[in-house]
This record gives C-alpha cells, sequence and structure tokens, in this order.
C-alpha cells in the first residue's frame, strides 16, 4: 500500500480552505449589479389566495420588481420517480408551481418574490403586500389525512389525499404463511419527522447574461446537472447549452440539497425579467419551512414464525407523509428505497408491503441520509427484538437463526433486490466483542447500584446503496438514469485533473478521488485535482446522494483511468521501441519485461503533448479519456450496530454510553474518512431516536421551527464511538467498494430503541416513541406504574 | 432588523439622558435576547443604547460577607472569577453553564435581570439568595424586582448598575436542561441563609421566576423537599414539558439542590 493509495488515512486535501474559511460557497460569490430576492412565505398552511396587491411594496425604497404566482406562468416542478398504484393506474401529482397558483398548501409555501437593491430593502418591501388569505382547514398527519371528511390539499387532484397506494408481493400467499405460523409478533410505530439542517443554508443566484442569452444558476445542490436537467428541461423551457448551473462548495446536505427547489426557478427565471444577477439566502428559520424533511412514516408490521423463532413471513403496512407537493425523489423512497429492504439480513421467504403515500399541510418529505432504509431497519429490527421478547428467545440468537448465511450470496430476496455479498455473522460477532456484550449484566448491575436504569440494543442491518442501476431503477419508474461521468485530464507535465460528476459537500472526495487516482497513476496527491459542481466543466453528472459517490463516480474514474493507462502503456512501448503487450505499468513507471527500459509517467505525459517522437499513425496526441459507469447492481453494505443507554428514572434523561457500529462497507479508500462518515451517521442516527422532534400543531403551524426548540444532537449527547469495519468485497464492481455515507444513521436508531426499551422492561415499559425524549420516557415510567398498581 | 439609532455614552448618567432623549428606546447589554429578537423583527427600538462604554458598570468585589458584580459582568468573567469561587461556587458554577462559550462571553448579568427571561438561570440565583438589585435610582430587593413574565420593577429609564449577594452558608443550582434550547426547563437554586433556606425556581413558572415558602418550610423542617404543594396550573407548559412533568422536576431538582449545598 502507497502512502498516498488506497487504503491510507491520508488527510484531507480540502479541510485546509474549510478550516480556515477560504472555501468558495454559494452565499461568497457576487456578481456586478448584483440584487437580492426575499421570499414571501405563507402563513398558514392551507389557505386560498383570495388577491394579493403588490402596489405599495414595487414603490418601496430600493425595490427592483415584485413577482406573484400569477407573473410566472412556468412549469410544474416535477418529481422524478412515477410509481404506479396497486391497480397499475399512476400516481396522483399535482401541479407544484413555483410561486403559489391561488392556493398555500403549508406554512412557507412560496407566494411572491422581492427583488430589491438590498436584502433589507426587499425584506421591507414584503411587509408592504398585501395577501387576502380565505383560511381553510389544515391536516399534517398522514392518517388523518385520508380519514373521511379531512381538508383536501390538492382538491380534485388527489382525492382522500392519496398519491398513490401501492403494493409489493402477494398478500394472498403471505397471510397462506400465516397461518401455519406458530406465533405472530405484531407492531406499530411511527418513523419520526427529521428536519435536516445542513450546516450551510441553501442559497441560490440566478443570472441572465444580455450578450448571449445564457442563463447561469449558482446554487447549494448535490447534483447541478439534475438540476439544470429538472429546471431547464420541465420548469423553465431552457435548452442545455443556454443554461450554466454550478453548485460550488457547499455545507453539508445529507439529501436535502438533492431536490429542485422553488428557488432556484424563481431567481434564474427572474434574472431574465430584471436582466440583473439576483441573489436569495435562506435564514435558518427559512430551512426549517422550505427544505425537504425526512421521513415521516406510520406503520403496522406483522411477523409470522414457526414453532423454533424461524421467519415465515412479513406483513408490512405503511403510510408515508409526503408532505404538500411531490419533491423529487419523493416518491420512491418509501417504495424502492424502502419496501425492497425488508427483507433485511433476514431469510424470511414471504413478504408483503402495502405504502400508501400521502398529501397533509406539510414542508414536502424526501430522501434524508439513509432515506427509506433507516425506515425498513428501524421496523425490522424494533420487531425482531419484539419477537424475541415475545418468544422468550435470546435476541442475538433469534437473529442468528435467520440470518442469511455467507455463502448463500448472490442471495435473492423475496423484495426484489439481490445481495451480491455479506458476512453477517462476521459484523454481529465483532460488534459484541467490541461493545463486551456478554459483560453487560456486570454493567447494569453497576448502574443500578448508581440508582441508574442501562439497558443494552443491537440491530443487524444491510442497506442498499450505490445507487443505481439505470435499467433496474428505469423499469421501476425512475425518470432518469442513475450512471455516472468521469474525465480524466493528464496535463503536459503529468499532473491530473479529474472531473466527476460527483459532487462532494462535505464526503471528502477531494481526497479519495485522489488517492484512486494517486494508486493508479503512482503520483503524488499534490499533482492531483478533482473538479466538479459545474455543469459547463464536466461533461454529465447524476451526482452525490445514496452513497453512489465511490460506487458509481469513483467507478467511473477508474474507467478513464484504465483508458488513459491503455493509451499512455501504448506510447511508452513506442518510446521503449517495444511491444505494448509487453508493457508493464507500475508504482509510476512504464517498463518492458525482461530489459532495463524505463519510461515514467511524466515522460510519457509530455511526449503526448509535445508528439515529435510518436506514433502518429495509430494514436492522437493528448492524453485525456472520458468514461461513463453504469453499475450492474445497488450496493449492499451491512452490519451490526449495539447502543447500551443508561436512563434516569427521576427525571427520564437517556445517557448513550456506549455506541459500536461494525460496517461492512466493502474495500476501504481511506480508513479516516469512512470512520468520520460512520460518526456523523451516528450522531444523526442518535438524534433522531433521541432528541429530534419535529412537530405541527392542528393548525399547520410548525411548533419546532428553530433551534429553541428543535434539539439537534451535540457533542455532550454523543458517547466515544466505537467503529469498526469489517469487510465483505462488493462482487460487481472493480473496487469492490459498497459505500459508507448513509450506515450510521441506518443502522443505528433501533439499537438505540432498544437498549432504552431494554433499559425499562424492568420498570414495565413496553414500548416507546422517537425521539424518545426524557419528558416521554419520564411519563411512559408513570404510566407503567400506574398500570402495575392497578394489576 | 429595522432601522434604529444607535448610541454608545461612556457613562451610565450618559446612558440615563441618551434614554430619556429617545421615543422608544431599548438598552442594549451584552444583546444575546434583545439582537436576536431584533433581527426576527419582533422588536424594533428607534434607538440602540448599548453600555458597553460604560466600564463603571463592569467588575467583581467581594468583603467576605458581600460578592458585588457590576451590571456588565461578562457570565464568563462571573464563572471564571476566583472571588465569586470562593464566596459562593453555586453562582460561580450557574454562571459558567449558560448558554455557550460565546453566549457567556457577551452575555452580561445585568442584561439577564433586566430581561428576566422565565427560563434564564441568573433569576434563580438572585431570588434564592436574596440579592439586592443597585440601579441608578434606587436598591431593590430580588423579591421586590420580579414582577412577571419578562416583567421586572425597573422604570423606562431605570438601569441595573450592580447586584449585591449575600454570602449564603451554602448553595447550590439544580437545573434541568430544555435538551434543544439548553434554557432552563426546570432550575432550582437552593441557598442556606441566615434567614433560613431559600428556594427559587426558573424555567417553570407562567410568572417567570418564584419562591416556594412550602418547600422552603420542608426544608427547614429537614424534611425531603417534594413539590406536592406546587399548582399544576400555574406552570408553562410546551412541547417539551408538560406542567405535570415540570412540577416532578421542580421536586427532584429540589433534592438534588440540597443534596449538593451539603
Amino acid at each position: 500500500m502507497s502512502a498516498t493509495g488506497i487504503g491510507a488515512s491520508v488527510k484531507r486535501k480540502e479541510d485546509f480552505r474549510f478550516l480556515t474559511g477560504r472555501g468558495n460557497y454559494t452565499d461568497d460569490i457576487n456578481q456586478p449589479n448584483q440584487t437580492y430576492a426575499y421570499i414571501l412565505r405563507s402563513p398558514h398552511a392551507h389557505a386560498k389566495i383570495k388577491g394579493i396587491d403588490t402596489t405599495a411594496a414595487k414603490s418601496a425604497p430600493g425595490v427592483v420588481a415584485v413577482f406573484t404566482g400569477e407573473d410566472m406562468q412556468v412549469g410544474s416542478i416535477p418529481c422524478g420517480w412515477g410509481v404506479n398504484n396497486k391497480d397499475g393506474s399512476p400516481m396522483n401529482e399535482p401541479f407544484h408551481p413555483a410561486l403559489a397558483q391561488g392556493k398555500v398548501r403549508h406554512v412557507g409555501d412560496q407566494v411572491a418574490v422581492i427583488i430589491a437593491e438590498t436584502y433589507s430593502q426587499a425584506k421591507d418591501a414584503a411587509e408592504l403586500i398585501e395577501v387576502d388569505y380565505e383560511e381553510l382547514p389544515a391536516v399534517t398527519n398522514s392518517e388523518k389525512a385520508i380519514a373521511p371528511g379531512a381538508p383536501l390539499v390538492h382538491d380534485d387532484a388527489a382525492p382522500n389525499n392519496m398519491c398513490y397506494d401501492w403494493e409489493l408481493g402477494d398478500e394472498a400467499e403471505v397471510d397462506a404463511e400465516f397461518k401455519n405460523a406458530a406465533h405472530v409478533v405484531s407492531i406499530d410505530l411511527t418513523n419520526n419527522r427529521l428536519v435536516p439542517n445542513a450546516m450551510e443554508p441553501r442559497a441560490a443566484i440566478g443570472d441572465y447574461n444580455t450578450g448571449t442569452g445564457e442563463y447561469t444558476l449558482y446554487t447549494t445542490s448535490q447534483n447541478p446537472h439534475v438540476i439544470r436537467l429538472l429546471m431547464g428541461a420541465f420548469v423553465l423551457q431552457l435548452p442545455e447549452h443556454k443554461l450554466r448551473v454550478v453548485a460550488p462548495d457547499v455545507g453539508g446536505g445529507f439529501g436535502s440539497k438533492i431536490y429542485h427547489y422553488a428557488e432556484e426557478a424563481i431567481v434564474t427565471w427572474a434574472a431574465g425579467k430584471v436582466r440583473r444577477p439576483i441573489k436569495w439566502t435562506a435564514e435558518r428559520s427559512e430551512s426549517f419551512l422550505s427544505d425537504a424533511h425526512g421521513r415521516d412514516h406510520i406503520s403496522h408490521a406483522d411477523l409470522a414464525l414457526d414453532a423454533d423463532g424461524k421467519f415465515l413471513g412479513l406483513k408490512v403496512y405503511t403510510k408515508a407523509n409526503m408532505g404538500a407537493y411531490l419533491s423529487t425523489f419523493s416518491t420512491c423512497v418509501p417504495t424502492y428505497l424502502y419496501a425492497t429492504l425488508l427483507a433485511g439480513v433476514y431469510t424470511t421467504p414471504k413478504i408483503y408491503v402495502n405504502v400508501k403515500a400521502i398529501f397533509t399541510n406539510t414542508v414536502p418529505v424526501d430522501a434524508y441520509r439513509g432515506a427509506g432504509r433507516p425506515e425498513a431497519t428501524y421496523l425490522l429490527e424494533r420487531l425482531v427484538t419484539k419477537a424475541a421478547k415475545q418468544l422468550g428467545m435470546d435476541q442475538v440468537a433469534i437473529r442468528q437463526k435467520n440470518f442469511i448465511p455467507a455463502d448463500a450470496f448472490p442471495y435473492q430476496t423475496p423484495v426484489a433486490l439481490q445481495y451480491d455479498s455479506g458476512d453477517y455473522e462476521a459484523t454481529l460477532k465483532k460488534a459484541m466483542e467490541l461493545s463486551k456484550w456478554t459483560e453487560f449484566p456486570k454493567r447494569k448491575a453497576e448502574a443500578a447500584s448508581r440508582g441508574k436504569l442501562r439497558g443494552i440494543g443491537i440491530s443487524t442491518y444491510v442497506e442498499a446503496c450505490g445507487i443505481a442501476p439505470s435499467a433496474v431503477v428505469g423499469s421501476l419508474g425512475a425518470r432518469a438514469g442513475l450512471f455516472e461521468s468521469a474525465n480524466v485530464r493528464v496535463h503536459p507535465t503529468g499532473s491530473v485533473s479529474i472531473y466527476t460528476g460527483s459532487h462532494s459537500h462535505g464526503q471528502g472526495h477531494e481526497t479519495t478521488f485522489a488517492q484512486l487516482v494517486s494508486e493508479t497513476l503512482g503520483i503524488p496527491l499534490e499533482n492531483i485535482n478533482i473538479e466538479h459542481g459545474d455543469t459547463n466543466r464536466i461533461a454529465f453528472g447524476m451526482g452525490t446522494y445514496g452513497s453512489r459517490s465511490l460506487a458509481v463516480g469513483g467507478e467511473a474514474i477508474m474507467k478513464a483511468l484504465g483508458k488513459v493507462v491503455d493509451k499512455a502503456s501504448k506510447i511508452a512501448a513506442h518510446l521503449m521501441e517495444a511491444s505494448p503487450e509487453d508493457v508493464e505499468f507500475k508504482d509510476g513507471k512504464f517498463t518492458v519485461a525482461g530489459t532495463d527500459k524505463e519510461v515514467d509517467f511524466g515522460t510519457v505525459a509530455l511526449t503526448a503533448y509535445v508528439p515529435h517522437n510518436y506514433p502518429h499513425e495509430t494514436l492522437e496526441p493528448g492524453l485525456e479519456e472520458n468514461a461513463f459507469y453504469d453499475p450492474m447492481n445497488f450496493t449492499y453494505p451491512g452490519g451490526c450496530h449495539i447502543c447500551e443507554v443508561e436512563i434516569d428514572p427521576d427525571t427520564g434523561t437517556t445517557q448513550v454510553v456506549g455506541m459500536t457500529a461494525v460496517d461492512d462497507v466493502g474495500r476501504v479508500i481511506n480508513p479516516m474518512i469512512v470512520e468520520g462518515q460512520i460518526h456523523g451517521g451516528l450522531a444523526q442516527g442518535i438524534g433522531q431516536a433521541l432528541l429530534e422532534a419535529c412537530e405541527y400543531d392542528d393548525n399547520g403551524q410548525l411548533t419546532s421551527g428553530s433551534y429553541m426548540d428543535y434539539c439537534m444532537p451535540r457533542a455532550d449527547n454523543l458517547p466515544d464511538f466505537k467503529a469498526a469495519t469489517e469487510t465483505t468485497l462488493c462482487a460487481h464492481n472493480s473496487l469492490g467498494v459498497k459505500g459508507c455515507g448513509e450506515v450510521g444513521a441506518i443502522g443505528s436508531p433501533p439499537a438505540v430503541i432498544n437498549a432504552v426499551l431494554d433499559a425499562l422492561h424492568d420498570v414495565g415499559v413496553q414500548d416507546i416513541s422517537m425521539p424518545a425524549t426524557p419528558q416521554k420516557i419520564w411519563q411512559a415510567i408513570q404510566a407503567a406504574a400506574v398500570l402495575a398498581a392497578a394489576e | 432588523m429595522y432601522e434604529f439609532s444607535y448610541h454608545k455614552p461612556s457613562s451610565v448618567a450618559d446612558a440615563a439622558q441618551a434614554i430619556g432623549a429617545a421615543d422608544d428606546p431599548k438598552i442594549l447589554a451584552g444583546g444575546q435576547t434583545l439582537l436576536p429578537t431584533m433581527k426576527q423583527r419582533l422588536a424594533s427600538p428607534s434607538d440602540v443604547i448599548s453600555l458597553r462604554g460604560c466600564r463603571d458598570l463592569v467588575g467583581i468585589s467581594s468583603d467576605g460577607s458581600t460578592v458585588t458584580i457590576g451590571a456588565m459582568t461578562t457570565h464568563a468573567a462571573v464563572a471564571s472569577s476566583a472571588d465569586v469561587q470562593k464566596a459562593i461556587p453555586a453562582l460561580a458554577a450557574l454562571a459558567g453553564n449558560i448558554g455557550d462559550a460565546q453566549v457567556r462571553n457577551r452575555g452580561t448579568i445585568g442584561g439577564s435581570l433586566a430581561n428576566n427571561d422565565p427560563a434564564a438561570d441568573y433569576p434563580a440565583a438572585t431570588l434564592a439568595l436574596g440579592a439586592t438589585i443597585v440601579t441608578t435610582k434606587r436598591e431593590l430587593s430580588a423579591d421586590a424586582f420580579f414582577t412577571g413574565m419578562f416583567e421586572t420593577a425597573l422604570e423606562e429609564d431605570e438601569i441595573i448598575t450592580a447586584i449585591r449577594f449575600p454570602v449564603p452558608h451554602a448553595a447550590a443550582y439544580a437545573k434541568f436542561d430544555n435538551p434543544a434550547s439548553r434554557y432552563a426547563l426546570v432550575g432550582v437554586f437552593y441557598a442556606k441563609t441566615s434567614d433560613g433556606p431559600r428556594i427559587a425556581i426558573t424555567g417553570a413558572g407562567q410568572g417567570g421566576v418564584f419562591r416556594s415558602t412550602e418547600i422552603e418550610d420542608q426544608i427547614a423542617a429537614g424534611k425531603t423537599p417534594d413539590s406536592s404543594s406546587i399548582n399544576e396550573s400555574d406552570l408553562n407548559a410546551d412541547i417539551h414539558a408538560s406542567a405535570a412533568y415540570r412540577k416532578h422536576l421542580i421536586g427532584v431538582m429540589a433534592k438534588r439542590a440540597v443534596a449538593a449545598a451539603g
């Protein structure tokens, strides 16, 4: 292993500029003659707009223009994935306006844009706009939204507020398994809605070049090419060659910056109208009200088992809250990223899943770190632990009994996916060792002597990422391919620029991808540059989400590097007067087997651009290659998370005192970056399980709309993590990589809640919902005590 | 934030004058509440009078029986003061746990008391310790100073100059954090004073900080304190804690404060 190649914990190249304030984020960019936009948002969850008077605002100091939905007649913000109902009919897909068209559907919905010389002036003028609202009753809970008589978010465009009523599997076949079952274990649970909270709020700058007729959008996006496609082709009807989208440094996304948002279309469209650049930057409270939220499932599940605890069948019924509009990937999250994961790491032969996607008067819901897989894992791992308890089995033994064995791969699940690799026993064993599982009773007794309730919880999981094989997702309703592109440009002096369609917004691509190049070409990291985030500079890109950057984007880079090495070998063969088949390339040097002939990579690069002595008959000058890579399958990271908590029964406070994560993420390129990704995922998983409560009141007001009320995980909420990897290689890509970005957030929430319930078992508490806040736990303890007293 | 006129007088007398001359003035101490409120456009004073130039309002002194803290002394200064740590360690610890490092370096004791946020920490210490609030016009007992949620006995043009804390025999503050904001969901400050035990509760009451003479009597009688005497209907309820949970926490925190004071 070289010091800068695959497997080396190289310090992140990008951190110097990030840590010293030299990053270049969207809000850092300023254009000559720039104006500022303020978006007037709905204060109501559901209302008709009977009229908007902008007269006073238009003549306010500094105001350049005011536009409402009446002015901005453009296409619907598109949804990227069509899902069909059980009966084969297409889902309901109501119009999604950039600026409200006669009706607002959630608090924060865009009503008007005010463009002024300064942001303050725009905000002042917004107060002069008079909107005549006729308030309507609102509904925020998905179960209530499909009850008879519920307010209709989209009126006739979505009867019963139903987006789709979808199923996977044969319900009758699964019912037959239940008839033979010795035991049936059932669970009802919610997967709590989350607010993503990237450190950098969203921002966008629209610019129109009056000379060329070209538009440029700078935006906080995880995938600028996707934004160009969605906004250009569907909303504003701008062809690719007249629309450039730049996503410069981006400060975190976690999914929330995948989607095409109204503000991007508004500033781009309006820049064409006012013929000046327009900058919009979200305030944090706007982020709460306009960044797509995550999760929000209500589920019921039944598990059928034989007398020995072997799983026979699983039925899952889920109501997924879509919010007020369909965000870009919203529809695939509770279906193809959730239902398809409900086999988990188990051999359950028959599975049926029904998912109803439901409109409500809330912020749209879409993928958030893990997207569908955390929801599936939470449901399964709560259910399996409950089954162990109900059957009087050991919670580890019941898992082992049902694991897909390591020699069973490739393994076809009953819910469409084919897992290529994994070893769930190995990750389990290592996690149990690291967490000192067997010594837990001693720790529990010691905690009890201090008046604390100590509990331990486990979760064993698999997820599907490396998104995704285009043909497969196309057959499932995706309206795009999910390949990736790469361009390797070798410069005349032998330094290299990589142009990748993956986008880095905290993941460390500039380092990991450079390590791939260093390993392959044998050149130092400082001679390598990773370029991303600009549709005018990068050939194409599907962006970063679903832990796909390395497994798809990295593979594209490897493919292009392979082409470079091929061509360079031919040039080297010419220089060494050898046959190309005899040339070997290692550690940056071309050699001819059995001779002392040698030429280094830099010499070959120079020869390609100064081709005086060159095989012109067979080769073109230059050394630059493109590649597109479309994966053969998803990748399947898996592992085991073990959490240990101590609960103060007097206050209900939970302290996480141990968190062990053993993950199989495939081959690890940079162990330090992988560990960092896992730490971040665990923090978000613990946040979901214990802290983060996104609450709406009955009027549809977001009552947890700031950090005063929405609890983000802080360092003192987290223990020292024990994170380790246990590797099986991905069987269908050249690097053997799987993905590490989401596993922390996928595996941990059920481990935490199982630990909380283990701790509360002795005081009679059977169930708790996420987030398990101190108040909730205290109330559960009180309720159990009342129940015990009554018995 | 709306436009306003900014003043930075160099003495308390000049500050009082500037207040008198303004239409709708606000005094800026550390700004940890006022500035966010103005940024959210929830406050729109015509004039902001900063006390940052009034150096005579900064400083800590101790004579063994009384600790005097200038109104513009930051939380960080109180937390790290050897005098406070020695005389009233519970007060230093309380100051060291307010907000985060940035807040503690800007926020001031006078600003906190004048604002009287119902979930702030300092009001509990001030009331329990029976401190005296010294202003440009008079001296007020803590019992008379706090009049309700975000309400004090201060007049419009009256400025706190210092707080005098009598040194107790023992004291402790037990705080249950709001998990999100880290303000007090319930905070109980217990002081063993020459006049007997004093208990002040912050975070819980609809009227802001309050004393519980019932709990004080329990402690005086040598009993373990409990919150059975607290009337739930006087307590706050929000998404983080019902009134019942707050009432329960008052008992737990009172017990912990008494135990910690020794």
